[in-house]
């Protein structure tokens, strides 16, 4: 058992980025003029060949493999995670480049600062012991801290980042907190360790420490009543930082708490699955009800996606196979979702600048068919309406729900998601039935384009082709987690 | 008096809601939320470390030293956020911390 090394092939994808990071930063620091164009151009080529060594990694490797004296594991569940992960933080970086320009940001540290944000959340994602699992969370959090703040001359993007670093610190310091108890009255923090140890019932302690970690990732996800941050830090942050955002953290705090539950709790289900009932009822409730007053589009995906987690956590809260294969297609899903949304929010150029008006989107139709077309499918996927994307998502955590027993959260979540649709479908009316005040320019950019095409194609009615593969994709990975 | 673990982490505890209560209940100055914050992380250090001796088992202090080292870097990135936000506004008084509200 004892080695002078840890078996490292499982975490060569994360050596990759690790080193990769940082001679990234010593490229930019060497160089008397670094471009962020070229150091953007180089941090998509590491996360793509990080995705490939990771696939190509997993067909060697077949199963479980857990590393690091227990720290590490890398299963199926890890795989399908890290690679939503990276997409996420591929479609980010190539969506960064017009906007950067514009607002003239030039730190060259931006590209590094996602990459190593997403080295955070492929630890987080592989987490196997709550030690690991903390530092994964803060490299990653310590990231975003920056990242939000990256446009240091604007009042707002440094108001954005100190808000976020004060309840983000705030959350960690919950999280540990009951890591902490739960690690007294347990006597470990290894997960492995964890989910033997509750067989009959669990002490006082341990479930204090349950309700303190769940809030800590409640924050993380955004999860009503611990999402206060979320709209002002949509806000104020650089849009498409708040893309990065919307995306990849969501997916991979959401891992976490889908590892945290099923991984080390799983005897305990009936505690936590109040915990998480109400966080979905609340959050689907607040996402449906507050939007409907928005006037800024980035408030109002502020407050979708935090619907959006409420209806994600009805999966978890299931607490079935079913249950978890149902959350995984849904993060996928909605991840293409809000990152379309936000390349649109990203076109929104007129001469006065970048505009982030719901009402500048009137008559768009007139003026940009194909992006209102675009920004059309979207929101009605976003939505949920039937045979586009958005509507799968929801069907398979409802379907798991109504198999759990759990009807009224079920029925819960529709009749929410009715109220939620009316704002999506507003944005739509606006655009095509509104008179036009604003012509936009949109910016020059093939990659742009590119994701927004990729994105509003898979959400359109073409996703009956890839739901298949996706469901199957998504139920060997809920496999690995749920045994 | 023998001195127990349940004397440690009523310490913890304390100071884990003394913490609490300074972020919430503050409405003069950032720096006392980050002073907070540290002592939110203390409390933690001291039930880790608490543990660790009353199981006799290392990972707790271990833990406690991984702690100790993100607290600082932590410490550091919002110190360097607050000088970014002081630059802008010219104040750092929390109730000040309102350009953006719904």
């Amino acid at each position: 058992m004892r080695q002078a090394l840890p078996n490292l092939i499982s975490v060569y994808p994360e050596l990759l980025m690790a080193v990769g990071a940082m001679v990234l930063l010593l490229a930019g620091v060497i160089r008397k003029t670094p471009s962020i164009d070229r150091l953007s151009r180089l941090s998509v080529l590491l996360l793509l060949g990080t995705l490939l060594v990771l696939w190509l990694l997993f067909f060697r490797l077949e199963g479980r493999v857990v590393t690091f004296n227990g720290l590490f594991v890398m299963d199926a569940f890890g795989l399908f995670m890290k690679t939503l992960v990276l997409f996420g933080s591929i479609a980010a970086i190539l969506i960064s480049g017009p906007y950067l320009k514009e607002k003239q940001i030039s730190n060259y540290e931006y590209p590094i600062l996602i990459v190593l944000a997403t080295l955070g959340m492929m630890m987080m994602i592989s987490a196997n012991d709550f030690m690991s699992l903390y530092l994964g969370l803060e490299l990653q959090s310590l990231c975003l801290y920056v990242l939000a703040a990256i446009n240091r001359d604007r009042q707002r993007s440094s108001e954005a980042g100190l808000k976020y670093f004060v309840l983000g610190a705030l959350s960690s310091g919950l999280l540990l907190y009951g890591i902490s108890l739960i690690y007294g009255f347990a006597g470990s923090t290894s997960f492995d360790a964890l989910a033997l140890a509750f067989a009959d019932g669990a002490p006082t302690g341990v479930v204090v420490g349950i309700v303190f970690v769940v809030a800590g990732l409640a924050f993380k996800i955004s999860a009503v009543p611990f999402h206060m941050w979320t709209p002002d830090v949509y806000e104020g942050a650089p849009t498409p930082v708040a893309a990065f955002f919307a995306a990849a953290p969501k997916v991979a705090a959401m891992a976490l708490v889908l590892r945290v539950l099923f991984g080390s709790f799983p005897e305990l289900d009936e505690v936590w699955r109040q915990i998480i009932v109400l966080l979905s009822v609340l959050s689907m409730t607040l996402g449906a009800f507050v939007a409907i007053v928005q006037t800024n589009i980035k408030r109002l995906m502020a407050y979708s996606s935090i619907g959006h987690i409420g209806y994600a956590l009805i999966g978890v809260a299931a607490g079935t196979e079913m249950g978890v294969q149902g959350v995984l297609i849904y993060m996928a899903i909605y991840m293409t979702m809000t990152l379309g949304a936000f390349v649109c929010i990203l076109n929104m150029r007129s001469r006065d600048g970048m505009s982030e008006q719901i009402s500048d989107l009137a008559g768009l139709s007139e003026r940009d068919p194909m992006m209102a077309l675009a920004l059309a499918i979207l929101m009605f996927s976003l939505a949920g309406i039937p045979l586009l994307a958005g509507f799968f998502g929801k069907l398979y955590v409802f379907l798991a729900a109504v198999n759990a027993g759990l009807y009224t959260l079920a029925v819960f979540g529709v009749v929410t998601s009715v109220v939620a649709a009316y704002y999506y479908v507003r944005i739509v009316k606006i655009m095509y039935f509104d008179k036009p005040v604003v012509t936009f320019e949109r910016p020059e950019s093939k990659s742009l384009s590119m994701v927004l095409t990729i994105t509003a194609a898979v959400n359109s009615p073409l996703s009956f082709i890839l739901i298949g593969p996706l469901v199957q994709w998504a139920a060997v990975a809920a496999g690995a987690l749920v045994p | 008096m023998e001195i127990g673990i349940e004397h440690y982490l009523t310490v913890g505890a304390i100071l884990f809601s003394l913490g609490m209560f300074g972020i919430f209940l503050n409405r003069k100055n950032v720096i006392i939320i980050l002073m907070s914050i540290e002592l939110i992380l203390l409390a933690v250090n001291i039930n880790l470390v608490a543990f660790s001796s009353f199981h006799n088992d290392l990972v707790g202090q271990i833990f406690a030293m991984f702690v100790l080292t993100v607290a600082a870097a932590e410490s550091a990135i919002g110190l360097a956020i607050l000088v970014i936000y002081f630059r802008n506004r010219g104040s750092i008084d929390v109730e000040d911390i309102n350009q953006m509200r719904g």
